[in-house]
This record gives C-alpha cells, sequence and structure tokens, in this order.
C-alpha cells in the first residue's frame, strides 16, 4: 500500500458496511438477507442504513428460521444470485448446519458438478460480552472440518474491507466469522481499500524465538503478548491465519522452520479443534524443524459462564500468552 | 545389598555425568574399588565402591547425567548373586530395582538377572530439530548435555556443542599430559556457587602471623642435598605437616559446620588447593596428613597434583578434606586471605616465601618468613582458638625434624 | 649431543610442564617461571625431566643459574658439550 494514500478512520463495523454496500453497488445479483438485517440495521449494526439506500427487494428481513433462510440463499445462488445471508450468530447457525453441510457444501458434488453454490454466509462468532453460555460459541473450527466450503475469519479492518467481494467471487460457498468483539475496534485504512485475496495467512509481526499462530480477535491477543516480550527480549512471530480453511500451511511451517517452536492461540475449545488440526499438521509436515512440542491455548472445556471475571478466564488471555511463551522460549 | 549412588563431590554439585562403568555386572567389587568415572562441573572423577559384593545390572547408563543420590547400580551381597545367577530368585528389593522403566545399557553377557529382558540401546532425548541440526553439524548426541525440559538436548545444546568443537584446538602433540581433560566452562560456575555461598554463610574472622622459616628451610636444604632430585622435598611439605600438626593441638579446626554446631572430625584430611593451567582450581584432599612421613608426604602432593592436572581424581577426594590449605610457594603475593570451603570451618594460607627483615632480641637480621593466615568459621571457633593454631603451627616449624 | 639437540630437550621438558605454551617463543633471558607460569612442584618436574635426558642432577643451591632458558642451555651445556 502506498503512503501517498489517502487514508480515513473506520471502523471493523463500518469496514463490513462498506464492503457489502460496494458489491451492491458493483454486482446487481448481490443482495443481503437475514434476521433484522433490514429495519433493525442488524443485530450489530452493520446493516444500518443499507435498507433506505438499496430498498427492500435487496435488503430483506426474514423470519426466525436459519433453515429457512439460509436455504433460500443457498436456493437463490443456484438460481444465479450472488446473496450474502447474515446469520445472527454463529450459536444460531447450528439450526442451518444441515442447509450449510447437507446443500450447500455437497451440491456440487452430488449433482456431477452441474450446480455450484456461489452463496456467501456472514455470521458473529466468538465470547467476551457476557452472554453467557448459549450465545458465545467459537464454532468455526467445526465448520473449517466441512469440505466444499470455505472458511474465511477477518481479523483486520483490511480483511473486513476486502474480504467480502472476493468471497462473492468464489463459485462455491464461503462462510466469513466475524468476532463480535471486533465491531466496534477503530483503525483506519485506505479510502480506495478494496478487494483482498482469501488464500494465505499473513505474518502480522515477524519475529525469530516462537511462532504465535492465531486468527480473528485472539491476534490482537497474540500482538499485544508479542510486544510485552519484545521488552524483554523474546521476539514471537505472529500469525494470523485469515483462512481457516483451506489452511495455509506454508506459510506457518515456514515460520517455525526458522523459530522451531509454535504456539496456537485459539479461541475454540480444544479437543477436536481448529488448534488440534494445525498442530497435527505440524507434526506431520514439521516435525524436524520442532525443538519442542507445540502448545496450544484454547478456552477452558466448559459452558461459557456469564460472570465477567470467570468469562475472561475461560478465555485465551494476554497474560497465559506471555507466561506460555516465557516458559518455551527460556526453559523449553 | 548396597545401593551405588551419584556421590556428592561438593557442596556445590547438583547433578553429575556417569561418563563410564569401570565394573561389569557380575564382577566382584572390593570397598575402596573404582567403580565408575563422574564428571562434574570440576572435571572427571573415579568413584569407589563403599561396599564389597557383585555388581548389578547398571541402573543408570553411561553418559547420562543424574542428580546426586540417584541409584547408580545395585551392589549384590554375594550370596544373593549366586542364586540369581541360578535362575531362581532375585531378592525382592532388587527385582523391584531391576524392574524400574530406566533405560539400561547393552550390557555383557554376564548378569545377575537372568530374567532381565535383553538389554537395550539408550534412548537418547533430543528434540526433532536438534536431531537433524546434530547430523547436519556431525555432533554426537550422545556426548552433549541437554538443558530442555527433562534434560531434552535442544538446538542450542548442539548449537554449543559445534561451538565448543570448532573452538577447540587442535592438539597435535599426543606426548602431552591430558589437560584438555580439565577444560571446564562449567568449574568457574562450580567455583562462583561454592564461594558465594562461602561468604553469604560464613562468618569468617582472619588472623595473620609472620613465620620464619629461616630454621626450616636450612634443615630441609641440608635434608634435601642428600637426595637425588627426584626425592626432594620441597618446603610446602613442611606447612602442610606442621598444618596437620597444628591441628592435633587445635582439632576445633579440623572439622564441618552441620546442623548448626561444630563436628570435629578424627581425621585429617587437608584439602589442598591445585590451581589448574588453564585457569580454575581444585582443592581435593590428601588423607590422613599427620600419618604421613615428610617423603610419603611428598609423594602424595606429587601425585595429587598430577593427578589434578590430568583430570584422574578420586570422588572421595572430592568430599571428604576436613580442612584447606591454599600455598603460593615461592611465587605470587605475599598474604592470602582465604575463603572457606563450606562445611568445612577453615582455611590456613601461606603467602610467598620471600626474605625480610626481622627483629629479634634486639637484633635486626634478614630471615626468609611466610606469611600464614587463617579464615576461620566464627560460628565454630573462636579468635583465641585461631590463635593457639597459628602458634602451635609456628612451633612445629621451627621443629622440623619433628614434622 | 649438539646444542641444537640439548635446546630440543630443555623445550620438549618446558612443553611438558606448560603444555599449553611455546616455549620456543619466550625471551632467553626472561625467568621461564613467571614467563610460563610454573609453580615451585612443576619446576622439580621440569628438573627431573632434565635429568633424566641428560643424567645431570641440579642440586638446589644451583636453582638460580637455571631461571632463564639462557642460563639452563648454560648449565646443561658446560656440563655435557
Amino acid at each position: 500500500m502506498s503512503t501517498q494514500t489517502p487514508m480515513q478512520t473506520t471502523t471493523y463495523r463500518e469496514a463490513v458496511k462498506e464492503a457489502i454496500r460496494e458489491a451492491m453497488h458493483m454486482d446487481e445479483r448481490v443482495f443481503l438477507m437475514g434476521e433484522d438485517v433490514g429495519h433493525y440495521g442488524g443485530c450489530y449494526a452493520v446493516s444500518k442504513g443499507l435498507l433506505a439506500e438499496f430498498g427492500p427487494e435487496r435488503i430483506r428481513d426474514t423470519p426466525l428460521s436459519e433453515s429457512g433462510f439460509v436455504g433460500a440463499g443457498i436456493g437463490a445462488a443456484l438460481g444465479g444470485m450472488r446473496p450474502i445471508v447474515e446469520v445472527m450468530t454463529v450459536n444460531f447457525s447450528l439450526l442451518a448446519l444441515d442447509q450449510i453441510l447437507n446443500s450447500a457444501a455437497t451440491l456440487l458434488h452430488m449433482s456431477g458438478g452441474q450446480f455450484n453454490v456461489p452463496l456467501v454466509i456472514r455470521m458473529a462468532t466468538g465470547a467476551g460480552k457476557q452472554l453467557a453460555a448459549q450465545h458465545a460459541h467459537s464454532l468455526e473450527g467445526w465448520y473449517a472440518h466441512i469440505p466444499g466450503i470455505r472458511i474465511v475469519s477477518p481479523a483486520l479492518l483490511e480483511d473486513a474491507r476486502g474480504m467480502l467481494w472476493t468471497a462473492l467471487q468464489d463459485p462455491d460457498p464461503v462462510l466469513i466469522f466475524e468476532n463480535n468483539t471486533l465491531y466496534n475496534m477503530e483503525g483506519t485504512l485506505p479510502e480506495k481499500a478494496g478487494p483482498v485475496d482469501i488464500d494465505h495467512a499473513k505474518i502480522r509481526r515477524p519475529g525469530r524465538d516462537i511462532t504465535l499462530i492465531t486468527y480473528s480477535a485472539s491476534l490482537f491477543k497474540c500482538l499485544d503478548a508479542a510486544e510485552v516480550l519484545a521488552k524483554e527480549g523474546i521476539e514471537a512471530e505472529v500469525i494470523d491465519l485469515r483462512t481457516l480453511r483451506p489452511l495455509d500451511d506454508a506459510t506457518y511451517l515456514a515460520s517455525i522452520a526458522r523459530t522451531h517452536r509454535a504456539l496456537i492461540v485459539d479461541e475454540g475449545w480444544r479437543s477436536g479443534s481448529l488448534s488440534a488440526e494445525i498442530s497435527a499438521r505440524i507434526m506431520e509436515q514439521g516435525f524436524y524443524d520442532l525443538d519442542l512440542p507445540v502448545e496450544r491455548i484454547c478456552t477452558a472445556e466448559i459452558p461459557m459462564p456469564y460472570a465477567r471475571h470467570l468469562e475472561e478466564a475461560a478465555l485465551p488471555r494476554v497474560e497465559t500468552i506471555i507466561a506460555a511463551v516465557q516458559r518455551m522460549v527460556r526453559h523449553g | 545389598m548396597g545401593e551405588f549412588r551419584m556421590p556428592s563431590l561438593g557442596a556445590d554439585m547438583e547433578t553429575g555425568r556417569l561418563v563410564e562403568w569401570l565394573v561389569l555386572p557380575g564382577e566382584s567389587v572390593k570397598r575402596g574399588d573404582i567403580v565408575a568415572t563422574v564428571e562434574t562441573q570440576k572435571g572427571l572423577f573415579e568413584i569407589e565402591s563403599f561396599e564389597d559384593g557383585i555388581m548389578g545390572e547398571p541402573l543408570v547408563p553411561a553418559g547420562t547425567e543424574v542428580s546426586v543420590g540417584t541409584v547408580l547400580a545395585l551392589i549384590l551381597p554375594e550370596r544373593t548373586a549366586t542364586v540369581a545367577e541360578s535362575g531362581t530368585t532375585v531378592s525382592p528389593a532388587a527385582a523391584v530395582t531391576m524392574a524400574s522403566p530406566l533405560p539400561l545399557t547393552a550390557t555383557p553377557e554376564v548378569s545377575v538377572t537372568p530374567a532381565q529382558p535383553p538389554a537395550q540401546p539408550q534412548r537418547i532425548t533430543a528434540s526433532p530439530s536438534a536431531r537433524r541440526l546434530a547430523a547436519e553439524l556431525a555432533i554426537d548426541l550422545a556426548a552433549i548435555r541437554g538443558t530442555g525440559p527433562h534434560g531434552v538436548i535442544q538446538r542450542g545444546d548442539v548449537e554449543q556443542a559445534a561451538q565448543a568443537r570448532d573452538a577447540m584446538p587442535r592438539t597435535t602433540d599426543s606426548a602431552q599430559p591430558a589437560t584438555a581433560g580439565s577444560i571446564h566452562p562449567g568449574m568457574r560456575q562450580a567455583i562462583a556457587a561454592a564461594m558465594s555461598r562461602s561468604n553469604r554463610e560464613i562468618p569468617h574472622y582472619y588472623l595473620e602471623t609472620e613465620i620464619d622459616l629461616s630454621r626450616p628451610l636450612q634443615w630441609l636444604e641440608a635434608e634435601n642435598r642428600q637426595r637425588s632430585i627426584r626425592e626432594r622435598i620441597l618446603p610446602v611439605v613442611l606447612l602442610v605437616k606442621a598444618v596437620a600438626k597444628a591441628l592435633r593441638d587445635v582439632p576445633e579446626l579440623n572439622g564441618y559446620w552441620l546442623d548448626n554446631q561444630l563436628q570435629i572430625q578424627p581425621d585429617i584430611h587437608i584439602g589442598f588447593a591445585v590451581a589448574l593451567r588453564e585457569g580454575g582450581l581444585i582443592a581435593p584432599a590428601l588423607h590422613g596428613v599427620d600419618q604421613l612421613s615428610l617423603p610419603a608426604l611428598m609423594a602424595a602432593i606429587g601425585d595429587l597434583i598430577d593427578r589434578t592436572r590430568t583430570g584422574r581424581l578420586r570422588g572421595s577426594e572430592m568430599t571428604d578434606a576436613t580442612i584447606s590449605v591454599t600455598n603460593l610457594g615461592d611465587r605470587g603475593a605475599r598474604t592470602v586471605f582465604g575463603v572457606i570451603y563450606p562445611p568445612q570451618v577453615a582455611l590456613v594460607a601461606f603467602g610467598r616465601i620471600m626474605e625480610r627483615p626481622w627483629a629479634e632480641g634486639g637484633m635486626l637480621g634478614v630471615r626468609r618468613c611466610v606469611t600464614a593466615t587463617l579464615a576461620a568459621d566464627h560460628r565454630a571457633t573462636d579468635g583465641h582458638c585461631g590463635s593457639q593454631f597459628l602458634e602451635a603451627l609456628n612451633r612445629h616449624l621451627q621443629q622440623p625434624e619433628g614434622l | 649431543m649438539t646444542e641444537q639437540e640439548l635446546q630440543a630437550i630443555i623445550f620438549a621438558e618446558l612443553k611438558k610442564v606448560a603444555p599449553e605454551s611455546d616455549p620456543t617463543g619466550v625471551d632467553p633471558t626472561e625467568n621461564i617461571r613467571e614467563a610460563l607460569d610454573i609453580d615451585s612442584y612443576s619446576f622439580q618436574r621440569l628438573l627431573v625431566g632434565f635429568s633424566d635426558q641428560t643424567g645431570i642432577d641440579i642440586p638446589e643451591e644451583d636453582y638460580a643459574k637455571v631461571s632463564t632458558v639462557a642460563g639452563i642451555t648454560a648449565y646443561l651445556a658446560a656440563r655435557l658439550l
């Protein structure tokens, strides 16, 4: 990005909205559909104002039936449209799991390659807002289990702004997971910010001593930890996975080949998780680069508590990341 | 049945590396036999058995770093071993210990525990990355001490070994004594640890006296004139022997401060400080000095210096000194204020023997003198006691024929 | 025995007691015990070595004469060559 590009201050929420607006303007087949996206402006106010701008044909409120409107989205995509379906949160997406797994992800195969599903589903994910055990899941790792769909997870503003258009160009279903704690995050973006690739992980901070592999909101915890660690002479390399399926193995393996240590920070639960998958891939492909076992920091395997201090304690924290890195680098 | 353990070869020793087994399983050992060699920060030491018996299977393979006190092997009574060899039974304790999951080295056929599964080569714990790097740099992992969790060898350990190897001078003269064995980067740390502890824990007091050596040295020169060069006795022998005799008069300085009390030792084993040519020093023990004639003490000192400098000290020599002596001979500083080696309670230091003006009987003369300094532990003794010792030391030196 | 051979013996014995040093680089008039850091025990070992090689037993009262390479060479040469 050129330094001469004019920059503007914005938020993650505005960046997502701008991405939707741009897509609506650039491709008339694009429309937004979901619970409360129209009159209410979206549960997280992402689509506020879009109804007035684009009208009820393209900004469509739906009944509270995830299975129904995700299925409708699949149908629209099959019919030649480019729907953006907003599922309010990942917690409710379980009601649409059959549509996502058994229809969206499989139709290309089931139709012998005749019918692809160019559908984009956006949903909020993650804990941190005191929404307790039924509304604080981080199940993107589950979705990353499913062949036939692509899973992306924008952390930085530029990805919130740029991933949607690229996702809409994908001939197959793409699920975009937006961590609910990020919507208010402020930052700057070039006024002409545009599409970004959704194939590669990115090194967000270079370092020689250890590789921190993470994504979404945990990225910022890792960056904060790396900042503290740098003051004591430990240089942590922080990798933002960005795309959870298909995983960009090459980027983190190349990093581990330099640092010889790997710590995965994942807001999902540990057992059978995305972090487990990454750890397995490191063993399979990077074993001889390791100087000590891969470690993971995940959310405690409990139903998410409501109380703030308990919720914070259950999630990956900057302090626990720092402590783990110190232990791994100094003594291991 | 006895347990042969990793000995503590000094207050500062926490771990040691078992370098080599010198007795095979099934062989008989006598108390005092050298069973194994052990490497510490201070060098390589020969470790003796403390009892008679039959050597059991090694529980710790050669090359392993273990904590002080770890059982390295069992020494079985003759009878038990015979029974075991007949294949009927092993004493329960032996069986339990033998069945421990510790890896075993490949050992010869002679075995006191025939029920044992075949010995397997030791598994070296090294990180995958360290293994690959070691292969690339042609470093033998078995020769490296791991510093990772549970002693795992990691990249840094391999890199360090490679650096050490590359820094090692390529010695071509094979006739040289094996001084390279005593180059120990850890020795500085070992000295640092022991001396820090000493200065932290021991309230030292110092007493100093000037001793006129004219008479003892004249006596010694006359003695030496009758001796071949090989049999000549060095002045230090007089000093060390006089210390031993003075300790018979003032035994409070010969012992240890342990469990908050002075434990006077019956035998006089003098830790004799030997400077290593590469730097650092070791103070191994001369045993029973008060019982040795001057020629025998000279031989013992010569043997001790040679073995210290070639890295062939015995474990007991590192542990049982009851007091230390440091001596600068005929070069160096005039006065030495020593630091006591815990748990000992005293250190006697001799500065350089040199000519000094000496006033006696209203006359001034030139005499060959030495400054003797006593550093003593004030928890154990007081200045009065120390002063008596220095007086006794002078008295014995002035009567060299009695030494 | 030539003077060269005598020199070779002297340097070889010095090398034995100060293995890490290069005795040939020492100034012949310099005190070898200072230059090569030889203590009284090692000095005696050195003289034993000379005795083994040359048969000459240097008495204690002559130690002052053999404190340098030049001194040792002269002392032994006077009795050998």
